[in-house]
């Protein structure tokens, strides 16, 4: 047992860093540049029932310190994901993977969940009740606790795999959906997808985004993201991945402080591919400048006294 | 993909607003029609630029002041150190029949046209450019393709220099195969004009530029397709128009 080792719902990962979905792709890409085995795991692109082209484009705009993405969950759907991006995800990943899974209606989060509940590579489940770039569907169920509570219990019928809830930051208050979501049967939650935000192109003096808003993300929103962690923290048992804006090491020892288990590390990976990687080659030399001599003991450490 | 620190060997103004810059690093395994992703100090996202020219250890670039990043990059100096992603996106095939290339481009779309102009020769083909522009002012690269013995073509929309019009009023009659790069309008123009068979170079939004993020795709013959890994450059069949 390492120094980093952490266990996520009942299974135990080599370090707490884990790329975030739909900043990884399935993988591949990033295996070009290092082993992607050094990770903890990785949560892979937001998969639906049916292939999705996803929002117009525009779908990136810059911001301070982060950005904005209506990406709208494209993908290839369920099925092209476990007969071609699993097989070649194999060649290059040895661990379980966290399958990230975005639905339209209880069903279809449902039959997509049952489909990778089948898969050997699958760790964990990921539910994304928060996307915001999708109408019908997506955040509407994590922006209401009986919703987020359907969704939960309706696809633990579904699984023998630990099911984590990813969840919105884009309520009024995400304690009572995080709870509503532990009553209702989840192992773990996420938090937190993106912040809904917009930019304006001042020559054309209309959006930059096509689909107006998006999903603002990157290292702006980490006091966000933090003190929400923090507040789930203090109302729910069950294992909490935090990330916003994770870039460095400290980061994620700060959100562990908070109480995560775990984090994820989304946005970061876009400017620099190798940040999962030198985050990781970093932990342990800044675990010590602080003292720290395992990274779970640190889980929850703020809320101490 | 590759991450490599490069070092500015120059950086020097071609037009009032085109540059062109010079860096000195491992620029190994660069394709033709590919991009790089630049990190600049105080901006998030990096910023994907076309190659114009590589030798094993320099790449030159040449861009247009355009908004914040290039802001940034045209004011960098000699000995200034750049983070840079190369060798990304699925460049210009080599692989045509016939023996006559001709070279397609507008604007900042002609940049990346150079170093294709230069593996074509190479191949033994025969190379003609038509480098169409707004006005005389804004004209570049002209000499570096005749330099290469590449038979240029210039239009300017306004008359001022070359022919008066568009790059698509100087399409010749012979027969050829063609590889373009440019603003939509202007692709959309020679995809409807030029004859034959070509390969189109887009440009789009991006987050990562490796493929990752799915910021910047296009629908297509031929399903959903990321500019910046499966592109930036397309074949004439699999072009879909949206509008």
């Amino acid at each position: 047992m390492g120094r980093l080792n952490v266990s996520l719902c009942g299974i135990e990962i080599d370090n707490p860093v884990i790329p975030s979905s739909g900043t990884f792709g399935y993988g591949y890409e990033y295996a070009e540049l290092y082993d992607i085995n050094v990770l903890g795991t990785f949560s892979f692109k937001g998969t639906t029932k049916d292939s999705r082209f996803g929002n117009p484009t525009p779908r990136i705009a810059e911001c301070y310190s982060g950005m904005i993405n209506a990406v709208g969950l494209q993908n290839p759907g369920v099925d092209a994901v476990i007969s071609e991006e699993l097989p070649k995800l194999k060649t290059c990943f040895d661990k379980k993977v966290m399958a990230n899974i975005g639905g339209f209606s209880v069903d279809e989060y449902v039959y997509t969940a049952q489909k990778l509940d089948e898969c050997e590579q699958v760790g964990w489940l990921e539910v994304n009740i928060s996307c915001p770039n999708v109408h019908g569907g997506g955040m509407s169920f994590g922006t209401s606790p009986s919703a987020a509570a359907e969704v939960t219990s309706k696809v633990k019928a579904a699984t023998k795999k630990p099911l984590i809830i990813k969840l919105s930051p884009n309520v009024t208050d995400i304690v009572s959906i995080a709870k509503a979501c532990e009553d209702a049967g989840a192992d773990g939650i996420s938090m937190i997808n993106t912040m809904l935000g917009m930019r304006i192109d001042l020559r054309k003096k209309k959006p930059i985004i096509a689909n107006k808003m998006g999903g603002f993300s990157g290292p702006a929103i980490f006091p966000v993201a933090l003190r929400m962690v923090y507040q789930v923290y203090e109302a729910v048992k069950i294992p909490i991945i935090g990330m916003g804006g994770i870039s460095n090491a400290e980061d994620v020892i700060e959100m562990m402080l908070a109480g995560a288990t775990a984090v994820q590390v989304g946005t970061a990976n876009l400017i620099d591919p190798l940040a999962c990687k030198n985050i990781i080659d970093d932990l342990e030399k800044t675990m010590d400048k602080y003292g720290i001599k395992n990274i779970k003991d640190v889980i929850g450490g703020a809320h101490n006294g | 993909m590759k991450q490599v620190i490069f070092k500015i060997a120059s950086n020097l103004p071609l037009t009032e607003t085109v540059y062109r810059m010079e860096l000195v690093g491992d620029s190994e395994g660069i394709t033709c029609g590919q991009f790089v992703n630049i990190k600049i100090d105080g901006l998030f996202l990096r910023r994907p630029i076309s190659v114009y020219d590589v030798s094993t250890d320099s790449l030159t670039i040449v861009y247009k002041v355009v908004g914040q990043g290039t802001e940034k990059l045209c004011e960098m100096k000699k000995g200034d150190e750049l983070d840079i992603l190369t060798c990304l996106g699925n460049g210009y095939s080599l692989d045509f029949e016939g023996e006559n290339a001709l070279l397609i481009g507008g604007g900042v779309g002609v940049p990346p046209l150079y170093y294709l102009a230069k593996q074509l020769l190479k191949k033994g083909k025969k190379v003609s450019a038509i480098l169409g522009f707004n006005t005389k002012a804004e004209v570049f690269g002209e000499e570096d393709f005749k330099a290469l013995g590449v038979d240029v073509t210039v239009t300017t929309a306004d008359g001022s220099y070359g022919i008066k019009g568009f790059v698509t009023d100087a399409l010749p009659e012979y027969d050829y195969y063609y590889f373009t790069c440019g603003p939509e309008p202007m692709l959309k123009a020679v995809y409807k004009n030029a004859k034959g068979d070509g390969q189109f170079s887009f440009e789009e939004r991006m987050g990562c530029g490796f493929g990752a993020c799915m910021g910047c795709s296009h629908k297509t013959v031929k399903g959903y397709k990321r500019v910046c890994k499966d592109g930036p450059v397309f074949k004439k069949e699999e072009i879909l128009w949206e509008d």
